[in-house]
């Protein structure tokens, strides 16, 4: 693994850009690597801080068990649900292909 | 080689809350089945840009009291979270389910449940229980490999689901299957879920033999399904050991058609879910006050019911498993024997008859046309003497197909019992008249007699009462003898 | 001076008192639209026809009689990541170039309710993804005071509508710095509210746990007058509390005598141009005039504060932005069943999304990942809580926290945009209200060569009223409401 891809390699990248579903071109691949060890080499400062024993914050307002009741509203009617769909069929939407 | 390796095997089985009103995290009606595609939808189960979810209260109470009736402990404080993957159902492209990550622990975990294999005891562990929303459906006109695009239904998406894990505890399929049957009837009764609903109840399974990788069966949506994958996997695991053959982990999808298991992805291709936090949603933190609530509303359970069936009604353990084993056929044995009084005859028509007849209409306990007060009508027909054990079976099966009630059943075939002795008198008649040498058999033969009363059962289409006939018969054959 | 340059209140008072038809008002923004928008592209939607409709209902209710909103007949801006029914919303971005909202984000149903008039969407950086403006897919929105320089982002269209005239208040969201930014390089006021307390029901979300609907005005009353009407409590929107104040425009009024103000020596420090610690220095000098009190103090753990926010925004970022797939909304690649979904849902994001999009998709992607979760992600949720802790402690001392809102002047269109890295270290004093939640203003404090410099205002949670009265002062004190820039 050379300087260049200290912090992530184009291989991750490239694995990285399939959990996302975004097609890459090599060209893509190559810069992405690139920016991407820089900023991580940046980023990666936070090692130098102790964060044993502290909690995570996971919302920075502490409001807990907010709920609505079990009630019913009105739905959309099916041709706004459709509406921005690129295709659609039947009432219902179109999806590419599984197999 | 000796084909007798151990096998574990574990479930992970998806509950849909029925009972719920509204979807887990939107006002759309959670009664999607049977409704035109895309017509319970919102910008929240659609998964529109810029749209949040509110967590329904009452789907977490439910959610609890299944853990509670599961003898989970229950967590303290609890998170939503993004189970983050790619696939057309999903509207978000992430579930919103719940994962146990720093300072929050699933709904509850550590739980067990006692079922009945077999006639002996058996108790599963209970590994966790959590809440989470179930995607859109996909249609796939002409088959999932023929179709050239899919297509989405996002009713179903957004229903409140509760995943039970168990260890993998299970020894059999049979064990597994018995335990969903257990689970089933345990949810049923806390009214948070009705079985009988299509895709109510889905599972993955688990299943690793002695000496090969653990294998993920994905997609099984019945209970019978549960079984027959179970085996065919077992079997095909055997077989792979047996040959010599190694394999690793993998996941599998169950081909119901086909009733074969096939290769979905390798541990290579395993997803990287990036469990975190929903941002959009707050801790649920669970008070004493509200699992104590809980427990005082906590309904009869059917270990408990059961008891009380054998102890109440006198019924043997079996019958009172068999009728506790499905919510709302013990509703009808309950309200069955409110008018009518016996508790056996009625246990013993339900587990026979009457579930046979459900079994080949493939109907359930609720969807069907026979009532309890239609059985009970039924049976007093039988005490009266109306109708015979027999015709009785006949009846039912008409109810059943027409929703008739018995005494309209009886009327309009005719199957009323004849009692009336003048009539039978004049039938015998006939009969001896016509067949002159069978009567002189019978004054020799007692045994003879058989031959006659068929006669005379032919006559009256089977109605004639047997034992009154026969009493007749004898009667003419000992006047006949005296002459 | 021209109507359009009138403060939204003035305006509405004529508009009360009939002395001016909301209609007159909406059509001479339409026309100041026509005449600037060539040069600034602040918008990427002009809706000139839904607004004048608007506007005429508004008149109509008036002659009548009848009671009409506190925004009766204003023409306000709206970023294009805030849902708006039935109007194109955009995020700045291809793949939602022709997405029309079913439904209206709550802030629109209350400005509507008050009887606002929506002159139009604001361009903005590409899903609020940037700190120029650079990255829509509609085109850079330019400097009103200065078209070669950019107008800071991800608000940056909302900013610039109201620099060069074209509406008289904005909505803009703020996820690390997004309303204070451009707020600050456009020479207005824009405040970021306290977590919770503005509904982000339908505002297409970027980072959740950041972000933020707020204000945007020339004048310190106006932005108060907006965000009165923006706060509070929606069911909707689980993390959104109940506004402890009624009004915002109410409290206004007041001495700053006495005030105890602090100035993060980190905020400050390296990386910061010496005219904004100048220009900065300068105005708590005028400060220290009315009686404000000012102490220089150390919070070593803001130098944390910036990696902290992008793994968290960026991680969020890459799950939020996974339901473009074209599916339901969006663009969709092209093809006749010779593709499968994850063929189309790979190439659809491709051409739909641009290359700052992706490259936080991808950055979010890897923190969330098997094996870096820990390291990335979870460390800078922990990182969060230590520098609340920090802020909470801060705030015992000080009433105030007070610095520069950006570090640098306006700069030059594409000076940065091929430094990723660098464009997010503009964002060093921005984020560390977006990682507490505490609620941050910026207002201008100078000017330098014609280019405004602003000031930031940070209180405890909650405390808009504080800013807001700071704010509020300070514009009387400097008078740099009345600058305007030449277009």
């Amino acid at each position: 693994m050379g300087e260049k891809e200290k912090h992530i390699s184009r291989s991750q990248v490239e694995h990285l850009a399939w959990l996302a579903r975004l097609e890459l071109t090599e060209e893509e691949k190559e810069l992405y690597t690139q920016q991407l060890n820089e900023i991580l080499e940046y980023f990666n400062r936070l090692s130098e801080i102790d964060t044993s024993n502290v909690p995570p914050t996971y919302h920075v307002i502490g409001k807990v068990n907010v709920f609505r009741e079990d009630e019913v509203q009105p739905s959309l009617k099916t041709e706004e649900a459709l509406k921005n769909a690129p295709r659609k069929r039947n009432g219902f939407f179109e999806a590419p292909k599984i197999l | 080689m000796s084909l007798d390796l151990k096998v574990k095997i574990g479930l992970e089985v998806h509950c849909q809350l029925t009972s719920l009103k509204s979807k887990l995290f939107c006002g759309c009606s959670s009664n999607y089945r049977g409704k035109p595609p895309n017509t319970c939808v919102c910008p929240v189960c659609l998964g529109l840009p810029g749209a949040m979810p509110v967590v329904n209260r009452k789907a977490v109470e439910m959610a609890l009291l299944i853990a509670l009736a599961l003898n989970c402990k229950i967590a303290k404080t609890t998170f939503f979270a993004r189970k983050n993957y790619f696939y057309p159902d999903l509207p978000k492209n992430f579930q919103i389910s719940q994962y146990d990550l720093e300072g929050g622990e699933p709904l509850a975990s550590n739980g067990y449940v006692t079922f009945t294999v077999n006639k002996t005891r058996k108790t599963v562990r209970i590994r966790r229980i959590h809440l989470e929303e179930d995607p859109g459906k996909l249609v796939h006109p002409g088959g999932i490999g023929v179709s050239p695009y899919t297509l989405v239904d996002y009713n179903r998406s957004g229903i409140a689901l509760v995943e039970i894990v168990t260890e993998p505890d299970f020894e059999s399929p049979v064990e597994a299957r018995s335990f969903l049957q257990k689970l089933r009837s345990i949810l049923e009764h806390l009214g948070v879920f009705d079985g009988s609903l299509e895709g109510a109840m889905r599972c993955d399974a688990n299943v690793s033999v002695e000496g090969g990788g653990r294998i993920e069966i994905k997609n099984i949506s019945s209970f019978k399904d549960v079984e027959r994958a179970l085996s065919y996997e077992i079997i095909r695991q055997k077989d792979l050991i047996k040959k010599g053959v190694k394999f690793g982990m993998e996941t599998r999808h169950w081909d119901e058609t086909k009733r074969v298991t096939v290769t979905l992805r390798t541990k290579e291709e395993e997803q990287d879910y990036r469990y975190f936090v929903e941002p959009d949603l707050c801790p649920i933190v669970i008070g004493d006050e509200l699992i104590e609530k809980l427990k005082k509303e906590m309904p009869e359970l059917p270990d408990a019911r059961k008891e009380r069936f054998i102890r109440e009604y006198g019924l043997p353990e079996y019958n009172a498993e068999v009728l506790v084993g499905e919510r709302a056929l013990a509703d009808f044995f309950e309200e069955c024997v409110k008018i009518y009084g016996k508790p056996k005859p009625i246990a013993n028509w339900l587990m026979g008859d009457f579930l046979q007849c459900l079994h080949s209409l493939d109907v359930s306990v609720s969807q069907c046309k026979v009532k309890p007060e239609h059985l009970a009508d039924m049976l007093m027909l039988i005490d009266k003497g109306d109708i015979s054990i027999k015709i009785a079976k006949k009846v039912l099966w008409e109810m059943m197909k027409t929703g008739k009630t018995a005494s309209v059943v009886v009327e309009e075939k005719g199957w009323r019992r004849i009692t009336d002795e003048k009539f039978l008198l004049e039938v015998i008649g006939k009969v001896f008249q016509e067949n002159s040498k069978a009567v002189k058999d019978a004054l020799v033969d007692g045994k003879a007699i058989h031959y006659l009363v068929g006669k005379v059962m032919e006559i009256t289409k089977g109605m004639a009462d047997p034992e009154l006939t026969n009493k007749l018969i004898r009667e003419k054959l000992a006047e006949l003898k005296n002459d | 001076m021209k109507l359009y340059w009138l403060p939204a209140y003035e305006v509405k008072q004529k508009i009360l008192s009939q002395e001016l038809k909301a209609e007159e008002v909406t059509q001479e923004i339409v026309e100041r639209i026509r005449m600037v928008e060539d040069k600034v592209n602040a918008f990427i939607t002009v809706c000139e026809d839904e607004a004048l409709k608007k506007a005429k209902e508004v008149d109509k209710k008036i002659v009548k009689g009848e009671k009409v909103g506190v925004l009766a007949g204003i023409p306000i801006a709206v970023k294009d990541n805030i849902s708006t029914k039935n109007i194109r919303t955009t995020c700045g971005s291809k793949i939602l170039e022709n997405y029309i909202p079913p439904f209206n984000a709550t802030v629109i149903e209350k400005i509507l309710a008050e009887d606002a008039v929506i002159i139009g969407k604001t361009n903005m950086d590409e899903f609020a993804m940037g700190t120029t403006t650079e990255t829509s897919y509609f085109g850079p929105t330019k400097n009103p005071w200065d078209l070669t320089r950019v107008p800071g982002g991800s608000s940056g269209g909302s900013a610039a509508a109201l620099a060069a005239g074209e509406a008289f208040l904005a909505l803009g969201s703020d996820t690390g710095g997004s309303i204070r930014c451009p707020a600050c390089f456009c020479g207005v006021v824009g405040l970021k509210p306290t977590y919770g307390l503005v509904s982000r029901y339908g505002l297409i979300a970027y980072a959740n746990t950041f972000e933020q609907i707020g204000p945007m005005a020339r004048t310190t009353f106006d932005c108060a007058l907006l965000l009165t009407v923006i706060a509070g409590w929606d069911w909707r929107d689980s993390t959104s509390v109940e506004t402890p104040q009624k009004s915002y425009v109410e409290v206004l009024d007041g001495e700053l005598k006495g005030l105890k103000v602090g100035i993060p020596r980190e905020m400050v420090g390296e990386g910061v141009e010496e005219k904004v610690v100048k220009a900065v220095y300068d105005y708590v000098f005028r400060l220290e005039e009315f009686g404000v009190k000012w102490e220089e103090f150390s919070l070593p753990i803001l130098n944390y504060a910036l990696p902290a926010y992008y793994l968290i925004a960026m991680s969020e970022a890459s799950s939020n932005l996974a339901r473009f797939d074209g599916v339901r909304y969006g663009y969709r690649f092209p093809s006749d069943g010779n593709l499968d979904w994850n063929d189309v849902f790979s190439k659809s994001r491709r051409d739909g999304f641009g290359a700052e999009v992706k490259r936080r998709i991808i950055l979010g992607t890897y923190a969330l990942s098997a094996g870096y979760y820990g390291k990335f992600f979870l460390k800078s949720l922990k990182t969060i809580t230590l520098i609340k802790k920090d802020f909470e402690e801060a705030f015992k001392r000080f009433d105030v926290l007070i610095g520069p809102t950006m570090p640098i002047l306006p700069f030059k269109l594409k000076e940065k945009i091929d430094n990723p890295l660098a464009l997010y270290l503009c964002d060093i004093d921005t984020v560390p209200a977006n990682l507490t939640g505490v609620p941050a203003i910026s207002f201008p404090c100078g000017f330098s060569n014609g280019l405004p410099i602003g000031v930031q205002v940070m209180a405890p949670p909650f405390r808009e009223d504080l800013t807001l009265k700071i704010a509020y002062k300070s514009e009387k004190i400097l008078g740099f409401d009345r600058f305007k820039p030449n277009l």
